[in-house]
């Protein structure tokens, strides 16, 4: 990955907010995302810096870049996985290049078919293009949202970068948190998209591009997840097949690159997927990393040994014990730039540290099955609860139940009033948009319990309505299954995993992510699958196993999903309440911030001090309530 | 110990435990702690603990239902009954 920012005055031409000092502060911010090389640029009313992490063409692809004409300018974060293609096209058709870059044929690209280019790229970017005869800036985002890009606009300036940091120092006014953001994040895990945490400042959405001329901006959506057509006279044989061959052209034309490649290994079926088609199809030596933890139940060396023997990879193992997830908490919330529920996003952020230390810039894993070719247990779930409205008796309830969750200790009696009351919500509305989501909002909000007065006066919508209002009418009329996979897609995938989870995990340690699965031909493809082949009763990701049988052990295939999970926040040497944090626990902070109840939080720690183990809703709120209050302090206070 | 202090030091015990406030009326004595999302699975098994440990009622499994733990005079019906059985 890379990282730039911009500034674009949209009525001076001759403002002094553009100046390189302020282009070198932004930079600065952002030196993670790309270490190697560093440029500015300054044209009348545009202003460009770039932090290049050097992965193709090392010699000649620095940014920014600019057309030959000097009509266009470029800074560019990610990879353009099918820039070889797309260049042998346009040389054909006349198109000269300086450089063997991904970054210049966007530019001839944008020459040749005009705004509707971006149709044409296979990758992951974000991208800010200057047209400087019509007077236009693009800002453009990948389909699924890998690559960030936020935006304000400021006065009389439109501020632009890859991470919220990087515009503060442009920004007149600095930063303020936004009470209907932090909702979201204590319902949906994240802010619904264009929204960030922060007032006023907000996210070029996935599969979005925003055009500014001297009229006025507009937003272009370019892609979307669609679930209009399906394969149903496909046979099973035949979309394994189409499956794997899409596989086997999205792992390779990842693997291009000019510095040495490795890839995450869980253990489970999708990393161990994307490793099993390098070791047959990549004709490179496999280098591959792992995450352990000293808790069995959430562990995975078995497996993972029973692959890099099977695969001779060569292997290294970060063991993360519970107190490096608190002594890493305040560095990673300031890369997350929103709050965190979880502990998860901080492991990922220590494993990315240690692919570095070995020497490697890139990594390719699993990232995005689950969304895709439906693994989650959410789509299980409302698989088991949809049975449960129509055969509310049932007699099949316990079993079902046991079935879900065969690596949670579930408490005594599965079927207790307590976890019927959980599975049970919403039955009686199959049709609900949500109703696969339901129980896991619902729990998540339970956090909200320690929200002040204030903060619930200041809440004029529900975090459930600003969602409705952002999905398409289309949605409801999808079969019930792939609209779990539409709003999993919107909100847990590219609001929480590839940004809090993945991108700003790894290019803290200037690391770039690669996702197989999110190639949009994949995606596309998998879209008209029909359900069954994704969910075969109670079988997560069928097709997938299917076409992964003669390429992995039987004891991949078939084992049931286990989702990645860090150690709980309040558990032994992993204290979220250590001094460390009194200053941002401290009653005078609570109140300051004005977001929580400090009573409330009071009793919250006092709670977790007493070594009791918390609920899943409390150590939510407890990791939430610490990661906004550090937000707060190290991103607000000026 | 007499209903009074069963439910006084319960009532606590739910108010600051649960619902991390002293605020008396945030819940009522027949306020169901299902429906107000009081307790979840692991809610319960820490009003267990409560119950064994510092009012030495011990809970059968099958005793865990809402009929007999889903208020406070619920469960101090509960402990009463437990206590004189």
């Amino acid at each position: 990955m890379c990282g730039f920012a911009g500034i674009l005055s949209q009525r001076d031409k001759q403002t002094n907010r553009i100046n390189q000092s302020t282009l070198q502060s932004m930079a600065r911010v952002i030196e993670h995302r790309g270490p190697d090389e560093q440029g500015i640029y300054i044209k009348d009313n545009i202003g460009l810096a770039h932090r290049r992490l050097s992965i193709i063409d090392l010699s000649t692809g620095q940014q920014p870049m600019l057309s030959t004409d000097k009509n266009i300018s470029l800074v560019f974060n990610g990879e353009i996985f099918n820039f070889i293609e797309l260049r042998e096209e346009l040389v054909k058709q006349g198109h000269q290049f300086v450089t063997h870059s991904d970054t210049e044929v966007i530019i001839h690209m944008y020459q040749r078919h005009g705004e509707g280019f971006v149709q044409y790229l296979n990758g992951q970017f974000s991208i800010a293009l200057w047209d400087s005869a019509q007077q236009k800036l693009l800002l453009i985002r990948d389909r699924t949202g890998i690559c960030p890009l936020f935006y304000s606009f400021d006065n009389d300036c439109l501020l632009f970068a890859s991470e919220i940091k990087a515009l503060k120092p442009a920004l007149l006014n600095g930063l303020s948190m936004s009470a209907s953001s932090l909702d979201q994040v204590f319902t949906f895990w994240a802010p619904v998209s264009p929204n960030t945490i922060f007032e006023n400042i907000f996210e070029i959405s996935p599969g979005h591009m925003m055009i500014t001329e001297p009229s006025g901006s507009r937003h272009v959506q370019y892609w979307d997840w669609s679930y209009d057509a399906e394969l149903s006279t496909r046979s099973e044989a035949e979309l394994t097949e189409e499956l794997t061959e899409l596989l086997i052209d999205a792992t390779r034309i990842r693997l291009r690159s000019d510095v040495p490649v490795a890839a995450y290994l869980s253990g489970g079926l999708d990393s161990s997927t994307i490793v099993a088609l390098i070791h047959k199809h990549g004709g490179i030596p496999l280098r591959t990393f792992s995450l352990n933890f000293k808790d069995k139940n959430l562990d995975e060396r078995d497996f993972q040994d029973l692959l890099t023997k099977r695969f001779d990879t060569d292997h290294t193992r970060l063991v993360v014990k519970p107190e490096d997830i608190s002594d890493a908490l305040v560095d990673t919330i300031n890369h997350t730039e929103s709050p965190i529920l979880r502990s998860a996003p901080i492991p990922m952020g220590l494993l990315s540290g240690q692919v570095r230390n070995e020497g490697y810039k890139v990594v390719l894993t699993g990232e995005g099955a689950d969304e895709v070719l439906g693994g989650y247990d959410i789509f299980k779930e409302a698989k088991v609860r949809q049975f449960w409205a129509k055969n509310v008796n049932s007699a099949w309830r316990p079993l079902l139940l046991n079935r879900l969750y065969p690596y949670l200790n579930l408490p005594a009696g599965g079927e207790s009033a307590y976890l019927k009351r959980f599975f049970g919500q919403a039955l009686e509305q199959p049709d609900s948009l949500f109703f696969s989501h339901i129980p896991r909002w619902t729990t998540t909000a339970k956090a909200k319990l320690f929200f002040s007065d204030e903060m619930n006066a200041a809440l004029t919508a529900k975090a459930t309505d600003t969602l409705t209002d952002m999905l398409p009418s289309k949605v409801s009329n999808y079969h019930p299954f792939n609209r779990s996979q539409y709003i999993e897609s919107k909100t847990l995938m590219s609001g929480y995993l590839l940004s809090s989870q993945g991108d700003r995990m790894l290019t803290k340690n200037s690391i770039e992510g690669r996702f197989p699965f999110l190639d949009h031909r994949l995606i596309e493809f998998a879209n008209k699958v029909p359900p069954k082949y994704k969910m075969r009763a109670m079988n997560e990701k069928y097709l997938l196993k299917k076409a992964m049988q003669n390429y992995l052990p039987d004891k991949i295939t078939h084992r049931s999903k286990q989702p990645y999970r860090a150690p709980d926040v309040n558990t032994g040497a992993n204290n979220l309440t250590g001094q460390q944090f009194n200053e941002y626990f401290s009653a005078a902070s609570i109140k300051s911030l004005g977001f929580f109840a400090p009573k409330k939080v009071e009793l919250l720690l006092k709670k977790a001090n007493s070594k009791k183990p918390l609920s899943t809703s409390e150590s939510q709120a407890l990791m939430g309530i610490l990661s906004t209050q550090i937000i707060h302090k190290n991103f607000c206070n000026n | 110990m007499s209903d009074s202090d069963i439910k006084k030091g319960l009532r606590t015990f739910i108010l600051t435990n649960y619902l991390f406030t002293d605020d008396e009326s945030a819940l009522g004595d027949d306020d169901s702690f299902l429906d107000n999302g009081v307790l979840d699975s692991m809610g319960v098994l820490e009003l267990i603990d409560y119950l064994t440990e510092d009012l030495n009622v011990e809970v059968d499994g099958d005793e865990v239902t809402p009929d007999n733990l889903d208020s406070i005079n619920k469960v101090v019906q509960f402990v009463t009954d437990k206590t004189k059985s």
